[in-house]
């Protein structure tokens, strides 16, 4: 009998707290986890960054496999979160089966479009950052060889590829680009091994500055570039902290930003297509103390001038998600 | 053919099958006598994160790597005291300290440093240096050897040439003592290694612990030799390709290292499609090179090339008297 009691104060404990959570949006982190320096965290620290200013709380989960997606969005959909933010594309096809059930739930999915009334999809333009990021690799470089690590091999990806190449070679175009993926699994986001041997492979071809795109592996390649002396390009959030003065710099791309304003927007989130580029904020590269150095005023210019191309509209770069396919690189 | 004689692809290749090799050796110890050992991955992890935690508190990577041995014994206590002294399936067992492992080394990272499952990064004397060989300067001109001993001989980190010698040491220890003569008799059959007075449980639990040194050894490596610092999952797999080595080079201690080398080989190639291009005049997925290690010991274990058999006594607790 008093076991009894015990399970029925305890599902009322839990019932309680159920309904505290009420309304509170939710952040669902992707495979890498919510620390991976890199795309997560950053959607972490807009998270972080809502709940400081705002002094509310959000409700969080970090999957362990892809199996719990699903699970995961009903589970705090149907715990009564809302806005529920998802980062990373792979929640795509789980959000596509689950958005019509919770017609009352704004969804916000970054990195991939799902067509629903009630889910907002942004997407960000990664070939611009990437493209210059390409430009000041291109500059850096002495050998006139570059390296590009990507993670798993999926179109978002070959993007970030295909931006950095066609700022390669806008700034050198006799330059080299030695591209690689990690892999073909989501394995390949956590194997710094692998990503350090790629590095090395890399410089033995004659690269001397590596781009890792490609979350928890980057570390490797970030790590193994300041060992050998090279300098390296870290991705999502701005790594240049990471190894100070060996990091050329970071190709940011504002996940926070898009945390944030969908956890202020609340319950009147608007639905829709939503694209992040140069011109409003939402990609760029990083400036900081620890990179100061290593950005001489000639390639500041040369930045400079690609934005405000870019911006106007006078330089195209190519995304590669338009037609799967890359002038400049053949994958 | 600028694949066989590349340089990187075969300091590359070392590099890549030195955990293998000791994860290779510490299956081979475990399963000859007689216990089956799936738990290779999870022991590696958890000594790769004990390595690297302990290595960066202390500021001393000897301190991290004794740390990285300890976590992967107490899990080969664990799988030795469910295996042996309570009879329980033995593959069971192992999944379970792969599972309990992956979550472990996440949620204990987290409270301890608050970076999402990960360890600060390693620097100077919390990580392994890479060992100059005597000379290596001073030939690396002349031609062919040159090469060979200053880039490809010289210039790893010192449990690389620590797994190295584990080979002949293993092949000894296995066929040249007494200890071995019964580790490799209690695998086969334990009833006779009882008979004649020797311990069953002792012996088993013995081979269990070198497996454990072995494979907080290879943890290691993989944290504070090749990578400063532990990254969550960061073994991604390797010991099940170990797993798959074992069975590839049936049992035996050269063929580990044959078998290691190879498979390392394969994911060091795996990086270079510049030169299979080259070398072959086509594209090869890197897929089917990552997926080439488990073909192989599938096509070795439905016996096409060889056979592979084995210890008789395999997965199957020792009951003394029922």
């Amino acid at each position: 009998m008093t076991l009894m009691t015990k399970f029925l104060s305890a599902s009322a404990a839990l019932a309680l707290t159920a309904g505290a959570a009420m309304a509170d949006p939710a952040v669902l982190f992707d495979l890498g986890g919510k620390f991976d320096k890199s795309f997560n965290e950053s959607a972490f620290n807009g998270a972080q960054r809502w709940a400081e200013e705002t002094g509310g709380s959000f409700n969080e989960v970090e999957i362990q496999s892809d199996a719990q997606r699903e699970q995961a969005i009903r589970r705090f959909a149907e715990a009564g979160n809302n806005p529920i933010v998802m980062a990373g594309f792979s929640w795509a096809s789980a959000l596509g089966e689950v958005a019509a059930d919770y017609p009352d739930t704004k969804f916000q999915i970054i990195d991939m479009v799902v067509d629903a009334p009630n889910v907002r999809s942004i997407v960000f333009a990664e070939e611009q950052g990437s493209y210059l990021v390409g430009v000041a690799a291109a500059m850096a470089s002495e050998t006139g060889t570059v390296g590009f690590i990507g993670g798993m091999d999926i179109p978002l990806i070959r993007n970030f590829a295909c931006g950095y190449v066609q700022g390669v070679l806008a700034a050198n175009p006799d330059a080299t680009v030695i591209a690689n993926m990690t892999g073909t699994t989501p394995a390949a986001w956590n194997d710094p091994v692998k990503g350090s041997e790629l590095t090395l492979a890399q410089i033995s071809q004659g690269a001397d500055v590596v781009y890792a795109a490609a979350g928890g592996t980057g570390v490797g390649v970030l790590q193994t570039a300041a060992d050998e002396g090279i300098l390296s390009i870290g991705v999502d959030s701005n790594q240049n902290y990471l190894h100070p003065g060996m990091v050329l710099t970071s190709m940011l791309k504002r996940v926070d930003n898009a945390v944030y304003d969908a956890l202020m927007a609340g319950d009147a989130l608007e639905a829709g297509f939503n694209v992040m580029d140069l011109a409003n904020g939402g990609v760029g590269y990083a400036l900081d103390e620890h990179n100061e150095a290593l950005i001489t005023d000639e390639m500041k210019a040369a930045l400079d001038a690609a934005s405000a191309g870019i911006e106007s509209g006078a330089i195209m770069v190519h995304n590669y998600n338009t037609d799967e396919a890359c002038p400049v690189y053949d994958f | 053919m600028d694949l066989l004689f590349n340089i990187q692809v075969w300091d590359s290749t070392i590099r890549l099958a030195t955990p293998l090799l000791l994860a290779c050796l510490a299956g081979l110890f475990s399963e000859r006598s007689g216990i089956f050992d799936i738990g290779l991955e999870g022991k590696m992890l958890a000594a790769a994160f004990m390595s690297a935690a302990v290595a960066y508190t202390s500021g001393s990577v000897w301190v991290g790597l004794l740390a990285g041995i300890g976590a992967s014994l107490a899990l080969s206590l664990l799988h030795g005291l469910a295996s042996i002294t309570f009879r329980g399936n033995q593959l069971i067992s192992g999944v379970a300290i792969n599972f309990l492992a992956a979550g472990l080394t996440v949620v204990v990272a987290q409270s301890w440093f608050a970076q999402g499952g990960r360890t600060p990064q390693l620097a100077g004397a919390a990580r392994f240096e890479q060992i100059e060989l005597p000379f290596a300067s001073a030939v690396a001109d002349v031609p062919f050897i040159g090469p060979i001993y200053a880039d490809l001989i010289s210039g790893h980190t010192i449990l690389v040439y620590f797994a190295l010698l584990c080979v002949p040491a293993t092949w000894w220890l296995l066929y040249r003592t007494r200890f071995g003569l019964r580790l490799r008799a209690v695998g086969e059959n334990p009833a006779a290694v009882d008979t004649a007075g020797v311990s069953v449980i002792g012996l088993r639990f013995s081979a269990v612990m070198i497996c454990g040194v072995l494979c907080g050894i290879a943890g290691a490596y993989l944290a504070t030799g090749l990578q400063a610092g532990f990254t969550k999952d960061m073994t991604a797999g390797r010991g099940y390709i170990a797993l798959a080595a074992l069975i590839f080079a049936k049992w035996r201690p050269w063929y580990a290292l044959s078998a290691t080398i190879l498979f390392g080989y394969l994911q060091a190639i795996a990086l270079r499609p510049d030169l299979i291009e080259s070398s072959f005049g086509f594209e090869i997925q890197g897929q089917l090179l990552d997926a080439l290690p488990f073909i192989m010991t599938v096509v070795i274990l439905a016996g096409f090339v060889g056979k592979a058999i084995p210890p008789r006594a395999g997965g199957e607790p020792y009951v003394k008297e029922r």
